[in-house]
């Protein structure tokens, strides 16, 4: 068994209109659902350095919506949310995802937990309706010393109003 | 409005690899050189489409091309997809942070599991 592992997410463009993630945890599978799926939990994990969390409201169940919303470290308000359309624990969670600053750039997110010798490899598939909105969602992902890049989402955001 | 449309999909990498059948002549050339020959049988393209897409791959310097005897060999080259790569780098670091972040949350999930297993069995 390999000690090294890459503790690195990793990002792929498996056509046109989808982003792929994926990144393995060391810790099984229900642990990692549970992290990915408890509101309290999100709030320490999901905005990484970009900025904090503001709130996480996710009623899990299918038909059920999320709603995340952070603080960019900019100062701007940033908020995500959807509809749950399938849900099995520990496995597999389908959902829709919308950026509200581009409120009919719906995606959907078929997030998979897949365990192997107590390390859990999770996978993302966003699958976005058409290429513009695709590059947009990776667009709006740049963030650290790229300032600009939240400014130019915030103009665009801006102008969205 | 077409032609316009036309000279931006050939006007560098970045747009070269968004038409799905470049990628698929990219992914053939990936095992190393082919002719075209191979590869209109690796991606089941008709040769006519293939030659074109390659030529538009040549333009934009994602292709290589070599002459071998009467053979032409075609092989990837990387260097233009580096701004793809960037692109999507800063995308993927910010993820990176947030799983970096996870990781902490889940190492405290590992310790209570751990805890409370521990209680089970003094109980």
């Amino acid at each position: 068994m390999a000690m090294t592992t890459t503790r690195k997410a990793v990002v792929t463009l498996p056509t046109d209109t989808q982003i792929l993630i994926t990144r393995e945890f060391d810790a099984p599978k229900d642990l990692v659902y549970k992290a990915y799926t408890t509101p309290e939990l999100i709030k320490r994990w999901w905005s990484g350095d970009r900025g904090v969390v503001d709130s996480v409201e996710i009623d899990l169940r299918v038909g059920g919506g999320w709603r995340y919303v952070m603080t960019a470290n900019e100062g701007f308000e940033v908020g995500f949310h959807g509809t749950f359309r399938e849900i099995i624990p520990d496995e597999r969670l389908v959902c829709t995802e919308v950026f509200e600053g581009m409120p009919d750039a719906e995606a959907v997110d078929t997030a998979s937990f897949t365990e192997a010798n107590g390390r859990t490899t999770l996978t993302i598939l966003v699958q976005h309706q058409n290429k513009d909105n695709r590059d947009a969602h990776i667009n709006s992902g740049m963030e650290g010393g790229m300032n600009e890049a939240f400014d130019h989402l915030e103009q665009v955001a801006q102008s969205l109003r | 409005m077409a032609s316009m449309a036309r000279a931006a999909t050939t006007a560098d990498a970045f747009n070269a690899v968004a038409e799905p059948r470049r990628r698929q002549i990219l992914d053939g050339l990936a095992g190393g050189e082919r002719s075209v020959n191979e590869l209109v049988e690796l991606v089941h393209l008709p040769q006519p489409l293939v030659s074109k897409h390659l030529r538009v791959l040549r333009e934009v310097g994602l292709v290589g091309v070599r002459d071998q005897g009467r053979q032409r060999l075609y092989s990837v080259v990387g260097q233009p997809l580096k701004p793809i790569h960037d692109w999507v780098k800063n995308y993927e670091r910010s993820w990176s942070q947030a799983f970096d972040r996870l990781d902490v949350v889940l190492e405290e999930l590992k310790n209570k599991k751990e805890e409370n297993d521990g209680d089970d069995n003094d109980s």
